[in-house]
């Protein structure tokens, strides 16, 4: 889906503010969403990280730039949890309208209080079944393969980032099988496919921009063609030699 | 983005988080003290002192390094490692022509395991839009000037596979333990905006 999450190579967004510091969360509310996705899981919201990268994706834009990465979380949570019924949009609200009232807490004064090192009293997640399948056949391409992607985009969840759609690069790992993310997050099955590490040069995904750059991305077999052009095969010829 | 000068406890999402966790307790999928346990988790068990201890081992043993690059995966697995998200982990090598940085530019994934949960400006539109077109002004301004024939290498994590950085041992570092090295590594040179 051509979203507002797919950012890579976008104009616009200013400089990196770079904290150093190792701070994890900023706020109590952060580490509550993280607890919340965790119980979201366990509460049947969502099995998949495909489904939930998909919510998240469908937040509303302006929140997905506004609202920051916990903010962003929070929102596909929200979708998820109403979606399975567990919750009420409208029961937020109300809720909302009670802590509206309340001043915050504060973060430090809740870790001042907070007990140290417990265990989580949720216990552990339940087991997600990892990603990696075998695939009984031979991968469709092998290490050094010229390749180029696909150039069409459909309405759901992809892991074939805008900038890089009709580019050509070289297959530079061949990782086994691998849930496609794409019949993933919409339920259509696990559909496992070979995953790749494709290799771009800099100047096949921005022309005219910095000439030592390589840009590598992780692709599924769906978005791959081989390239068997006659002048690409020269090229391979010359550059072998 | 410039700077929030909002205080993160003031914002609308989190009095809107505030309310989901109430509701969330209310009816039972939540007992309010697992915040507490994410808390502790990843902020002192969590984090990329256990990154650190990977490069540490890769600097002083060789054939480690040579397995850490190889298979990642299997080669962090002695380190008994919590935290999830590197179901398989790639491991790319520095070197005095090669710079390697890490990003994921459709969402923010990370390897936690090994790093921790990401630091903000990781997870912002600036970073993850910029560091694939323009890497080399983008480190400039975060602090690295690359010499120009450096040639820079951006992993853009697409899939499920995460990927960390092993920087290359500072020169001054020779004859320091293990576990003073270990201390020497920060997050940054993991993920490649630092060296």
């Amino acid at each position: 889906m051509d979203g507002i999450h797919d950012l890579g190579g976008k104009h616009g967004y200013g400089d990196v503010d770079h904290e150093v510091s190792g701070t994890v969360f900023h706020a109590r509310w952060e580490a509550a969403v993280f607890a919340m996705v965790n119980a979201g899981a366990r509460a049947g919201a969502w099995h998949n990280f495909d489904r939930f990268r998909h919510a998240v994706e469908r937040i509303d834009p302006v929140a997905y730039l506004a609202h920051g990465y916990y903010g962003r979380w929070l929102g596909g949570l929200e979708t998820l949890l109403v979606e399975a019924g567990l919750v009420t949009t409208a029961e937020i609200e109300q809720r909302l309208k009670r802590v509206s009232q309340s001043p915050p807490v504060s973060f430090n004064e809740h870790v001042a209080a907070r007990p140290k090192a417990q265990p989580d009293p949720m216990g552990p997640l339940p087991q997600m079944a990892g990603s990696q399948r075998a695939i009984p056949v031979p991968s469709e391409f092998k290490v050094g393969d010229r390749v180029t992607t696909a150039t069409e985009v459909q309405d759901h969840h992809t892991r074939l980032p805008a900038y890089a759609r009709g580019k050509s690069g070289r297959i530079a790992g061949v990782h086994g099988g691998w849930v496609y993310p794409d019949d993933n997050a919409h339920g259509r099955g696990e559909n496992p496919c070979y995953l790749y590490t494709v290799t771009f040069d800099g100047l096949e995904l921005w022309p005219g921009g910095d000439p030592l750059l390589t840009v590598s991305l992780d692709l599924f077999a769906p978005y791959l063609k081989h390239v068997t052009c006659p002048a690409n095969d020269a090229q391979d010829a010359q550059e072998s030699k | 983005m410039s700077k929030s000068h909002v205080h993160p406890e003031n914002l609308p999402q989190a009095l809107r988080a505030e309310a989901l966790e109430a509701l969330l307790v209310e009816k039972g999928l939540l007992v309010a003290s697992a915040v507490d346990a994410v808390i502790t988790r990843y902020s002192e068990r969590v984090g990329p002192m256990n990154g650190a201890r990977i490069v540490a081992r890769a600097w002083v043993d060789p054939e480690f390094r040579q397995w850490l690059l190889e298979d990642g995966t299997a080669a962090i697995g002695q380190f008994d490692l919590e935290g999830g998200q590197v179901e398989k982990l790639v491991v790319v090598a520095n070197s005095a022509k090669i710079h390697n940085v890490v990003v994921c530019t459709l969402c923010s994934c990370y390897p936690w395991a090994v790093l921790g949960l990401p630091p903000t400006w990781y997870k912002d539109p600036a970073y993850r839009s910029r560091i694939v077109r323009e890497p080399r002004t983008v480190l400039h301004e975060m602090g690295l000037a690359l010499q120009a024939d450096v040639q820079i290498r951006v992993w853009d994590s697409s899939a499920e596979v995460r990927y960390m950085v092993l920087p290359e041992q500072p020169l001054d570092s020779a004859g320091m333990t293990e576990a003073e090295l270990a201390e020497r590594v920060s997050r940054d040179v993991m993920i490649g905006v630092a060296r």
